[in-house]
């Protein structure tokens, strides 16, 4: 974002930053690059999803958001401060204001679902043990859970409740970013479509910001008011930006660029084909080490 | 873990190759070296969190049970039979030398300097250490971890300080357990079973071994302990995907931990001897 002198649009905008900044983000694993000079920004209230494809890096952003992946290049900034140069209490403390769905939900298998569910509220507030109770069954009646699974361990339930328990629990402590890993993976399409509802009704909660990583055309076209579509690095051509797509869903549809035609539509084209070909390439290239070390 | 990349031989050919060689047992030290300095940083963060904030009972309670009262049974029935299984090996050769009243002093002396605390690391780093690392590998690999951290709890704070103030607060116990039970055994085969008078068994026994000897395996325990909660949960966290990653893990967790613990056993064995003769300059006192 650039300001000038001339437009006081863009210095109050300069004034007050966004609420997520990604800035030129670039990780890379070894030597195995993932993402290359993503930049998004994320005003309060939006509800962004990320699609593509499998191994295209979506999941990897999503924690690059939150801090967990430590990425080799470009920054995270929530308003306006960097995560990457933040201390980790400071770290700690600002992910209260983060709710994180994860793709399998990721409870602990320790403890019960009440105790998942009231884990951020125990760690972060001094709220008396009725009142979390309270609060704890508020949370499992808003995603549609009866109040017996409270006494449940994670393996009791199945893969929807435990999808809604751990939305619960990232609702604990009424974040302002709520994050979701492919929420919708797994799941039966009567149960994706509540959890898609699920996701609306949090977005309609006060000062919520949505991103939704995913692969299904439904949730995005459901949830969305902009799509980002990730592309893999080693599919693209040189010099092409990673983001192939950025609009609302509406545009999502109408675009006639062939490779988010094949995804909306979801026909696999050639893609066989490729798979087999960079599968022989990747085998030559093997057997060429192996013979250089023999 | 840092991991240096391998170079690729710039050259075909036998010198090339060479070359290649020898520019990777550069980037294996680094590994090396990286791995441990990895280690090294797990373990001050460790100590740093169990200052930084005291831990929840209903937490460290569970972990206690599991590491120190579940380890009992098995270090109290290894410890038995090592005692034993000396008797019987230095039986012939004390016997040759018409010493067999000495067998006490030898045995008991080995249990509790040597085999006692070696016994019981070696049963906590096989019985604990493996389902640490595959209990916090399971975590890893599900995401557990990074959402005790997405909400802002510190994983070592949770996870790794219970269960180092475990195996460090309990091993002690599982050594002299296995130090009790291995002088039960000794004296029950040596006297029972070899007829070894048994006022001369216990006043040659208590002739050489002394309070600092069970002391110095009770002490060294202490480093066996955090070893082995220190690399367990260290693998755990550094646990790569699938199944077979939480394998791997488990079987790193006790081969490292046994590793590391005979290696400490010799440095403290030999740091401990110079603390004795600094204390005691008359010389180290003489079985035979």
């Amino acid at each position: 974002m650039t300001a000038t002198v001339t437009a006081p649009a863009a210095t109050s905008a300069e004034a007050t930053p966004p609420l997520l900044r990604v800035e030129a983000l670039g990780v890379r694993f070894g030597r195995q690059e993932v993402l290359r000079d993503i930049s998004i920004d994320l005003a309060a209230g939006d509800a962004l999803v990320v699609l593509g494809e499998s191994g295209c890096g979506k999941t990897v952003l999503l924690k690059s958001m939150i801090g967990l992946v430590k990425p080799s290049a470009g920054d995270v900034q929530f308003e306006g401060r960097s995560l990457l140069r933040m201390s980790d209490r400071h770290l700690a403390h600002l992910r209260t204001r983060y709710g994180f769905v994860f793709q399998g939900a990721a409870l602990f298998d320790s403890l019960t679902i009440a105790e998942n569910v009231a884990f951020p509220l125990r760690e972060h507030t001094q709220i008396p043990a009725a009142e979390i109770r309270r609060i704890t069954e508020s949370l499992v009646d808003e995603v549609g859970l009866s109040r017996s699974v409270l006494a449940k361990k994670p393996v009791e339930l199945s893969g929807g409740m435990r999808k809604r328990a751990g939305l619960a629990r990232a609702l604990a402590l009424d974040p302002n970013l709520v994050l979701y890993d492919e929420p919708t993976t797994g799941l039966d399409p009567i149960m994706s479509d509540v959890i898609n509802e699920l996701i609306l009704r949090v977005r309609r909660r006060p000062n919520v910001t949505s991103v939704v990583v995913t692969h299904d055309m439904h949730t995005a076209r459901k949830v969305a008011d902009r799509v980002i579509m990730l592309y893999p690095l080693f599919r693209l051509r040189p010099g092409e930006p990673q983001i192939v797509f950025d609009g609302t869903p509406a545009e999502l549809d109408r675009s006639t660029d062939p490779r988010i035609r094949q995804f909306v539509e979801g026909r696999a084209g050639g893609r066989l084909m490729e798979l087999r070909e960079e599968q022989a390439l990747a085998d030559k290239a093997a057997a060429g080490d192996e013979e250089e070390t023999a | 873990m840092a991991t240096a990349a391998p170079v690729p031989s710039a050259s075909t050919g036998l010198t090339g190759w060479l070359a290649g060689q020898v520019a990777n047992l550069g980037a294996g030290a680094i590994d090396l070296v990286a791995g441990i300095g990895d280690v090294a940083i797990f373990a001050l963060r460790t100590v740093g969190w169990i200052f930084a904030r005291p831990q929840r009972r209903d937490v460290l309670i569970p972990n206690f049970y599991r590491i120190g009262v579940m380890s009992l049974p098995v270090v109290a029935l290894t410890g038995l039979f090592i005692g034993m299984v000396l008797a019987v090996q230095s039986y012939a050769q004390f016997k040759a030398l018409g010493l067999e009243t000495r067998l006490g002093s030898v045995i008991n002396l080995s249990l509790v300097r040597e085999l006692g605390p070696v016994l019981a690391a070696t049963m906590l780093a096989g019985r604990v250490g493996s389902a640490m690392a595959a209990e916090l590998g399971t975590m890893r690999v599900t995401e557990q971890i990074d959402a005790l951290e997405s909400m802002g709890a510190n994983p070592i704070y949770y996870l790794v300080v219970p269960r180092f103030l475990g195996c460090l607060i309990l091993i002690p116990s599982l050594t002299v357990m296995a130090d009790f039970m291995g002088v039960l055994g000794g004296y029950f085969y040596s006297h029972v079973l070899l007829g070894i008078d048994h006022h001369h068994y216990w006043a040659n026994s208590r002739e050489y071994v002394d309070v600092f000897d069970f002391l110095m395996g009770v002490f060294k325990s202490l480093f066996f302990g955090s070893a082995i909660a220190l690399v367990s949960c260290h693998h755990g966290f550094h646990c790569e995907h699938g199944a077979e990653g939480v394998g791997r893990a488990a079987t790193n967790a006790f081969v490292h931990s046994f590793v590391l613990i005979l290696v400490l056993d010799l440095f403290l064995g030999i740091w401990l001897n110079n603390v004795h003769d600094f204390f005691r300059p008359e010389g180290p006192r003489r079985l035979l």
